[in-house]
């Protein structure tokens, strides 16, 4: 690649800038920026209820930001309209906090679910080899015909990760990996987290309270206090800070 | 449940009930629809109420019939009793009855089951990949039970009837046919129609109901249970609403 275009790779994947929401009138993000750069992991700290969620709610369009803008993908999400947010939807995998696995369903059914909307014209076989692809992949390819409430909590976050994985995403978007999971598993998910950002190339927000794992995952990380980038940077360099707000996190 | 206590709670549920209405509207209208759900949910919801709606509807026929009898005894019209039964059964008391029985069943299940899909965060799952969830989940449902209902009403109507027959049988004696030959000889359009179009009404208020409070549950395992029990209470009240709205119309329309 020559110069001239190296300036492609190096545009942040996700661009969020001043971004505004509130509910009523409890505002919950103000002015919030940040940029996620290409091959990237970085992690939102937070106290529960200071509106994480929220934050990666608004990036999916599961909420309607207020003011400020999102740029995915080098695509104004303000500016999309339905077809063009799912085919922006496509492209991000979203982890969410509960797993939402569909608990009518078979695994095998929850990974067919993405695929029905995305990959409509593809064959049986096709399906097939991409739902054992990603349930292998996080180490479940036996429990393809089970149900959801047949697997220990680990399990379920697997699977649920194996969904968001069938349509091969560019962006993932973690809500709360670990919690609630007791620390082993929550070590082998964070670890699966990193192999996955390996074999997939993905660029990733990780939402966590959980330092093992912000440690085991983060390249950077950033403070959300009173709805606004506190602070940005590396672990190490957050650890080290004298401020109290940044230290709490830490300790 | 805690119904709306003041006028303000009131119209606000009443105003985001009817934004979830003219969303149904819209979407019904949309040309991609989800039928092998509707089917599937269609097939559901007859198994999971077709045998309390059978067995309330027999003990309705037989109990009415036993009940009927002395008081037409006294007027020495007891050969009236299967005209009798039979129009109150057709017109009034088996769509009634088997709605709520249905209400009852259905429209508690909806809730709860949207209602945990919604605090688990699977109703925006689907939205996220790129199936809208208010037609996979919501227009199927509602037109399941709005087709299913009137099904479930004949049915119920017919068990209530062989009750009935078999009420007559205990003290008196009649045969199937002649039975239902007297049945039919009086009933007309103007009675079984209207009756079947309210529980159409019926139909859909169990389940839009059960929709909305479920597509709507707070976050919680509380929070599910309420949108069941507030399904449950507030289609149960809208049958009756429904009922007396349709018989003052067929009364205008002098269809009586
Ligand atoms: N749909 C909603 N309606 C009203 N308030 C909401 C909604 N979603 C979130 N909030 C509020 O936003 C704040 C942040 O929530 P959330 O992002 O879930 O927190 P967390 O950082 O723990 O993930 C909370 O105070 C919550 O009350
Ligand atoms: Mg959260």
């Amino acid at each position: 690649m020559d110069n001239n275009t190296s300036h492609i790779p190096t545009d942040p994947v996700i661009r969020i800038s001043h971004l505004h929401k509130q509910f009523g009138s409890r505002v919950v993000l103000n002015d919030f920026s940040l940029d996620l750069r290409r091959g990237e992991s970085m992690v939102v700290l937070g106290r529960s209820g200071s509106g994480k969620s929220v934050l990666i709610k608004c990036l999916i369009g599961l909420y309607m930001p207020d003011g400020g803008s999102i740029t995915i993908l080098g695509k104004d999400t303000s500016q999309l309209d339905h077809e063009g947010l799912d085919v922006m939807r496509a492209h991000v995998g979203f982890l969410f906090q509960s797993n939402a696995l569909y608990d009518s369903m078979t695994v095998r059914e929850n990974l067919e679910f993405p695929m029905r909307h995305h990959l409509k014209n593809i064959s049986k076989e096709e399906a097939n080899k991409r739902v054992m692809e990603a349930l292998t992949n996080v180490g479940l390819a036996h429990t393809v015909d089970m149900m959801p409430s047949e697997l220990s909590g680990g399990m379920q976050k697997r699977v649920a990760l194996a969904r968001t994985l069938i349509l091969n995403p560019e962006i993932m978007l973690y809500d709360e990996p670990t919690t609630g999971l007791d620390p082993v598993t929550g070590k082998e998910i964070s670890t699966l987290m990193t192999e996955i950002q390996r074999i997939y190339n993905t660029s990733s927000i990780i939402i966590s309270h959980d330092m093992k794992c912000v440690e085991r995952t983060a390249d950077r990380i950033a403070v959300l206090i009173d709805g606004n980038c506190y602070a940005l940077g590396t672990f190490d360099e957050l650890q080290q800070s004298n401020d109290q707000n940044i230290k709490q996190f830490f300790e | 449940m805690k119904l709306p206590v003041n006028l303000s709670d009131f119209l606000r549920e009443a105003g985001s009930l009817s934004l979830f209405v003219s969303r149904f509207v819209t979407e019904l209208f949309h040309p991609r629809q989800e039928w092998r759900q509707f089917v599937r949910q269609c097939f559901v919801i007859g198994v999971q109420s077709f045998a309390l709606i059978g067995i309330t509807g027999f003990i309705m026929g037989l109990v009415l019939t036993m009940q009927l009898r002395p008081s037409l005894m006294s007027y020495g019209v007891e050969a009236q009793l299967p005209v009798m039964v039979g129009l109150a059964i057709v017109r009034e008391i088996g769509p009634v009855i088997t709605a709520l029985i249905f209400a009852g069943k259905i429209s508690s299940g909806i809730g709860a089951e949207l209602g945990s899909m919604k605090v688990t965060e699977q109703i925006d799952a689907m939205e996220v990949s790129g199936t809208n969830p208010f037609r996979y989940l919501v227009v199927t449902r509602v037109l399941a039970t709005t087709v299913m209902l009137p099904i479930l009403t004949v049915l119920s109507d017919a068990i209530s009837l062989y009750g009935s027959y078999l009420g007559v049988n205990i003290k008196g004696h009649t045969s199937l046919t002649l039975f239902f030959f007297q049945v039919f000889q009086t009933l007309t359009y103007s009675d079984v129609l209207p009756a079947m179009i309210k529980t159409l009404f019926f139909g859909f208020a169990i389940g839009i109901i059960g929709c909305y409070k479920g597509y709507n549950s707070q976050k919680g395992t509380e929070g599910v249970g309420k949108s069941a029990n507030a399904a449950v209470v507030i289609s149960s009240l809208l049958i009756f609403i429904i009922d007396l709205i349709t018989v003052q119309i067929t009364d205008l329309l002098g269809l009586n």
